[in-house]
């Protein structure tokens, strides 16, 4: 069951999702234009937001290094920050890990994000589980890998989720630390700000701990959107502790009806206050009248490992499937293109007017990023405790 | 043009501090983008060569609340500044950075994904705070001893620089950095090309400030804009930097400055003083002597007569977020009291008369003439301009005080196209803390171990 607008986002990583995915010009995808040209593509075929793929060692075991480009892998966040005052409409989704990073630079850096964007800031949320990553930072020293040569250590990968919910949590309690009507510039007191509308947050973990408040002011989001891919047990139940939006990937053998069964029953398990959270399909895609010959040409070189499912075919085919996952309870999609190049393209001019015709998606103007999604912007939490005392004088 | 020097011009988003009006009925938010947007579009139009941000890594406090007087929030910077240089086509990007309480492999990512998306129009204005004050916002807290800042803003710096370099030459981005601060190792993702490092900027005063700048860095903050105190500054550090093995024009001075301007020099002197009571409010010039006597004073009417400073009641932090003072910590305080006892002064007037003279107050033509007469008599290299009023204060500057700056040619008429941050400042590509031929910067307040 669907309960909000059904929304359609674009997942961008390097120049493609297929390992095979080349751009014409290896030097572009280092360079602003062809982010920039991209994104203005799809903003104006009405696709909801990009998230934006990253690591925090810019590498990962499947990825290689011609799949970005001649330049290599930019960093998510700064890609997305050089967008946002190029773009109007488009919710911009940075990757940021929270395992080798600090949470007062992520939690600030995305308010700056939110501010960039007029409250079209969102943030991907990943860890980083492999010993290559804990020697790349002094905050990975004395850590033990989660993943190392294909093995699993359980306890490390559930430590290094629930450091992932404390990372999230501290986040959002930062977001909040400034209440809306924290500045009051009053010239009779000679005071800027009301300090007792700015808030320590006091955040201590076992991992971390942050005093607060934020350097930054309340951001036009209030709560920057939080969304994370997940496959399993551990990761759904931190996209229930901590995220508003989840990517999944249902398909032949794990149908969406079990993950979507799975996280309702993880959303009553950690009695999750929030709004439920918005469950969204990822898809590879290969589309357009050629995308058959295109992908088979694409498999031929180098056979691709896709954790989320694969439809190739026109935008017809890929409409139908879409429209089945809406019918099945999907809040949207988010569709990675196997091959910018034309996949981009095709998706922006072939496959959207087409949800727009058959009213699986509306591209009507909806309020930043969370507006997309139908979630409001939540007041501080700090201010709800200021109406209380009101309440009581 | 002509052989005349180049005035450098740096523009600055004023900061947290009492200097920023925001009682001023022009003053706009603090925090919008549309506020940075102006004053870097602003800043473009009038060929400046920069945007300057600082850095806050934690809210003020005083004697133990939140600090409510002065304007506050900022963002991220590395965040604003790719945002600007977004919708810019030719400005640079300056941004402040500490080397405490940011680790070298994320922040080398950053800086590279920046030069490579802007083409090559990024400083890093390196900042060593290391107190445990900022430290609680981060996971290895106050950890730095603050004899060994120095030491691990070199190492870090190096570091983020080997990273940026890694592909170089026959590189593949394969590094391996095993130092006492930075113990890394991996292969950095992002190759740069043919851009050069980002510009590097130090703010030192103290000697070992002086030190660390003259051999590690492009561009030195001066505090001092007046003559006098301008060319002996300048004439120290550049001569460090020979001394280092660096030829000393590689090494840019620059002052933070503000200007206030008027039709006459008459007029804008009282501007002038208008713009200083406005930013000494009764309140704020009440903190202001509390920071300096370092004790609380809230019993203490601004209006009236300035108390003897009391040993007894020191309170070293009465104010968390600010630079911290060294040495006998009632010096100022014993001066500052001297003197208004001579000239019968209030606290506020104190205060205003203490004010720092860091500004050109003049005509448009005065003010450009001043300008263009301190780079030409080396007082400095070119001025960082800050306004008293956000966002719209740099506009009068670029519209009266630029054009008679191009007109004397010393400021461009037009950018050079695709220019990097170290082109326009006339730099060579590689950074002098890397730079063959430069003496490494070693901190004389850390012991070195003999073998």
């Amino acid at each position: 069951m669907s309960t909000e607008r059904f929304t359609v986002g674009v997942a961008l990583d390097g120049v493609g999702w297929h390992p095979s995915a080349r751009a014409e010009d290896p030097a572009a995808p280092g360079t602003l234009d062809y982010w920039s040209g991209s994104v203005a593509t799809l903003e104006q075929a009405g696709v909801d937001y990009v998230t934006i793929e990253d690591t925090f060692s810019g590498w990962s075991p499947d990825w290689r290094a011609e799949a970005a480009g001649a330049a290599g892998r930019l960093d998510a966040h700064t890609v997305a920050a050089f967008l946002a005052g190029r773009t109007e409409r488009i919710g911009l989704i940075p990757t940021a890990t929270t395992t080798l990073t600090e949470p007062y630079h992520l939690a600030t850096r995305l308010q700056t994000l939110d501010f960039a964007t007029r409250g079209r800031a969102g943030w991907q949320v990943r860890v980083s589980a492999g010993p290559e990553e804990l020697r790349l930072t002094a905050l990975g020293e004395g850590r033990r890998p989660a993943l190392a040569d294909g093995e699993i250590d359980e306890t490390a990968l559930v430590d290094l989720f629930d450091e992932a919910a404390a990372v999230i949590a501290t986040a959002r309690a930062l977001w909040d630390s400034w209440e809306d009507d924290a500045e009051i510039r009053d010239a009779a007191t000679g005071r800027f700000l009301d300090g007792g509308k700015l808030h320590h947050v006091d955040a201590q973990t076992p991992w971390f701990s942050v005093a607060g408040p934020s350097i930054v002011p309340r951001s036009p989001s209030g709560q920057v959107l939080v969304a994370a891919l997940a496959h399993a047990t551990v990761p759904y139940r931190l996209a229930v502790r901590g995220a508003d939006v989840v990517f999944v990937t249902p398909g032949p053998g794990n149908p969406l009806s079990g993950i979507l069964a799975e996280i309702r029953e993880l959303e009553r398990a950690e009695e999750r206050a929030a709004p439920p959270l918005r469950v969204v399909a990822d898809l590879l895609v290969a589309v357009g009248a050629d995308a058959a010959d295109r992908y088979a040409s694409l498999q031929h070189r180098a056979p691709v490992a896709s954790d989320a499912e694969v439809v190739v075919g026109s935008a017809e085919q890929v409409a139908d499937r879409i429209a089945q996952l809406r019918d099945e309870g999907a809040d949207g999609v988010r569709l990675r293109p196997a091959e910018n190049a034309h996949d981009v393209t095709v998706l922006a001019h072939g496959l959207l007017p087409l949800l727009e015709s058959r009213g699986v998606h509306g591209s009507g103007t909806a309020d930043g990023l969370r507006g997309a999604f139908g979630l409001p912007r939540p007041p501080s939490r700090y201010a709800r405790n200021d109406e209380t005392l009101a309440g009581a004088r | 043009m002509n052989d005349k020097r180049h005035v450098i011009l740096g523009a600055s988003f004023p900061g947290v501090n009492h200097h920023t009006i925001w009682s001023d009925p022009r003053s706009g938010s603090q925090i919008d983008f549309s506020s940075f947007v102006h004053l870097a579009q602003a800043a473009e139009r009038g060929r400046f060569d920069f945007l300057f941000q600082a850095e806050g890594l934690r809210v003020r406090e005083h004697k133990g609340s939140i600090y409510e007087l002065d304007i506050a929030g900022r963002p991220d910077i590395l965040t604003q500044q790719a945002a600007l240089a977004g919708i810019t086509e030719h400005l640079s990007f300056l941004s402040t950075i500490n080397s405490t309480f940011n680790e070298p492999y994320e922040l080398a990512r950053k800086l590279a994904s920046h030069a490579l998306l802007s083409g090559g129009r990024i400083g890093w204005n390196i900042v060593t705070s290391s107190d445990a004050f900022h430290g609680g916002n981060f996971r290895r807290g106050g950890y730095l001893a603050r004899e060994e800042r120095y030491e691990r803003a070199a190492e870090v710096t190096r570091t983020v620089l080997e990273l940026l370099d890694s592909w170089s030459g026959d590189g593949d981005g394969s590094f391996t950095h095993a130092g006492k601060h930075v113990d890394i190792a991996g292969r950095f993702p992002l190759r740069l090309g043919s851009l050069p490092h980002p510009v590097l900027v130090q703010a030192g005063v103290s000697d070992e400030g002086r030190d660390f700048a003259a051999r590690s860095v492009d561009v030195i903050f001066s505090p001092y804009s007046q003559p006098d105190e301008g060319r002996a500054f300048t004439a120290d550090v550049r001569s460090r930097a020979e001394r280092a093995g660096r030829d000393p024009d590689t090494l840019k001075v620059l002052p933070g400055a503000s200007f206030v301007l008027g039709d006459s020099q008459a007029e804008a002197e009282q501007k002038a003083r208008e713009v200083t009571r406005a930013q000494v409010s009764p309140q704020t010039a009440l903190v202001l002597l509390e920071q300096v006597w370092l004790q609380d004073l809230s019993d203490v009417d601004p209006t009236g007569p300035v108390p003897e400073p009391d040993p007894s009641k020191v309170e070293q932090d009465i104010t968390l977020g600010k630079t911290r003072t060294t040495g006998d910590p009632l010096a100022r305080a014993r001066e500052w009291y001297a003197f208004a006892q001579e000239k019968k002064l209030s606290v506020r007037e104190l205060i205003i008369a203490k004010q720092s003279r860091q500004r050109f107050v003049g005509t448009a033509s005065q003010v450009a003439e001043q300008i263009d007469d301190a780079v030409q008599s080396r007082v400095s290299d070119g001025f960082i301009i800050g306004s008293p009023v956000v966002p719209v204060g740099l506009d009068d500057f670029v519209e009266s005080v630029v054009p008679i700056l191009q007109e004397r040619g010393v400021l461009r008429s037009e950018y050079e196209p695709g220019a990097t941050f170290r082109d326009n400042l006339g730099l060579p590509p590689i950074a002098p803390i890397v730079r063959d031929g430069v003496a490494p910067f070693v901190s004389p307040l850390v012991e070195v171990p003999h073998n």
